[in-house]
């Protein structure tokens, strides 16, 4: 049986990280959501990934990881390493302008843009969202932490349905 | 904070896992409001912090595993050493009691980890500056919901009001503890390590005094009283949480999910 010829290119790395979903947002890639820090290839069909956790106790974290792994492999590489790394710490700003469309068809509203880091821990006014189904500001937050670290939990009072808010970080 | 001195590893392990610790055990006791939330909204909240909290202590221990270079990793850490070994404030040991005390204990806790987190970004062990980066981030989200429900309890019924005042009066003493300087604290400072703790209350209190304010609690007065969690003497409570927390791992060693 002949071995591979061609070891696996970056672009080819690239591409196959591209198609790589968060386990939670499946349509968004783990590119667009910016934890895939840096990529390499040596010349033997081994990948080097980095990858920044989004929080600390993500439980899509090892799970993203093997994902990272099997998409890699089945591209054609002999040897996947993925690193942690921690700083600069992931942020919301990091996910890719595009995939803040695909989050909004999706029913999760796109995290803000970033304030200035001095929050006061007084009066959390959350933020009026328009909702991303029917486009009415008539909203309301009905919880803090949502069903996944990252996001809030909201209510359209104009259609009735909940939808989720991807936190800024 | 440059290097000045040189920490032993003992020293520096011992550093870390008086963070770690304190995430951890606060972890462990937000895990028991699983299921038993006042309404499901806030059952997700507590549990959601409380994945934070053993997230910052997963790579806390990992840390500290490390530095000490005895091959122990975070499970190690966490599920077999005893009661003695492990450095937490011990405030966070404390049974949770009601919802009250349980907000009012993270609105202490995480406005003291905010200048923490804060001051060790400029720590001379890089990874713990890493980490306190990334934990700073999510505090931020603990702080501003325990902040919120401080003031709607304290200033709320004469029932919420009541439970409010009752927990105040008997966390407060346990503050203490977050701002004594001792040996290792000092020899951490001077090796750039870490803020030594005193450096923290005045930020602790420019959050907190306003909030319990606006709450309409009374503010306790100081005694003497000092609880030593960090030097490994802890409450009766300790022992009955670690039970639970342990059994598995010293019952089949090894063991694995």
């Amino acid at each position: 049986m002949m071995a591979t010829a061609a070891a696996l290119s970056i672009d080819d790395a690239w591409a196959a990280l591209g198609a790589v979903p968060d386990p939670e947002i499946p349509v968004i890639s783990v590119i667009e959501l910016g934890i895939v820090r840096d990529v390499q290839v040596d010349g033997d069909g081994g990948v080097d990934v980095t990858v920044t956790p989004t929080y600390s106790g993500c439980p899509a974290t090892e799970l993203i990881a093997q994902d990272i792994v099997a998409a890699l492999e089945r591209a054609g590489a002999s040897a996947v390493r993925v690193r942690t790394q921690l700083a600069p710490a992931w942020t919301t700003e990091w996910i890719d302008p595009a995939a803040r469309a695909k989050l909004r068809a999706y029913g999760i509203v796109p995290p803000a843009e970033h304030t200035a880091n001095g929050s006061q821990p007084l009066h959390f006014v959350p933020r009026t969202l328009d909702c991303p189904r029917c486009g009415s500001n008539d909203t309301e937050r009905l919880s803090q932490f949502g069903a996944t670290a990252c996001k809030a939990l909201y209510r359209c009072r104009t259609c009735a349905e909940p939808f989720e808010y991807f936190k800024p970080l | 904070m440059t290097t000045t001195t040189d920490l032993t590893r003992a020293q520096h392990v011992e550093s870390v896992l008086r963070i770690a610790d304190t995430s951890l055990i606060l972890g462990q006791r937000l895990s028991e409001w699983c299921g038993h939330g006042p309404v499901i909204e806030e059952d997700i909240a507590l549990t959601n912090i409380a994945l934070d909290l053993i997230g910052q202590a997963r790579l806390l221990l990992t840390h500290a595993g490390r530095i000490e270079g005895q091959g122990r990793d975070e499970d190690r850490l966490a599920f077999l050493r005893a009661e003695r070994e492990f450095r937490n404030l011990a405030m966070v040991e404390l049974p949770n009691q009601d919802f009250g005390r349980t907000i009012l204990r993270n609105f202490l806790v995480a406005a003291w980890q905010a200048p923490l987190w804060s001051e060790l970004r400029s720590s001379s062990d890089t990874e713990l500056a890493a980490i306190a980066e990334k934990s700073a981030k999510e505090t931020r989200y603990h702080l501003q919901h325990a902040a919120d429900w401080t003031v709607r309890l304290g200033d709320g019924t004469a029932e919420s009001k009541r439970r409010m005042q009752l927990a105040l009066d008997y966390l407060w003493p346990y503050t203490a503890e977050f701002f004594a300087d001792d040996e290792l604290d000092r020899a951490a400072n001077a090796a750039g390590v870490v803020p030594l703790p005193s450096m923290l209350q005045p930020a602790w209190e420019a959050t907190v005094l306003p909030v319990l304010a606006e709450a309409t609690l009374a503010v306790p007065a100081r005694t003497p009283f000092r609880s030593t969690g960090r030097q490994g003497r802890h409450t009766e409570h300790m022992g009955h949480l670690l039970a639970p927390m342990q059994a598995m791992q010293r019952t089949y060693p090894g063991c694995a999910w």
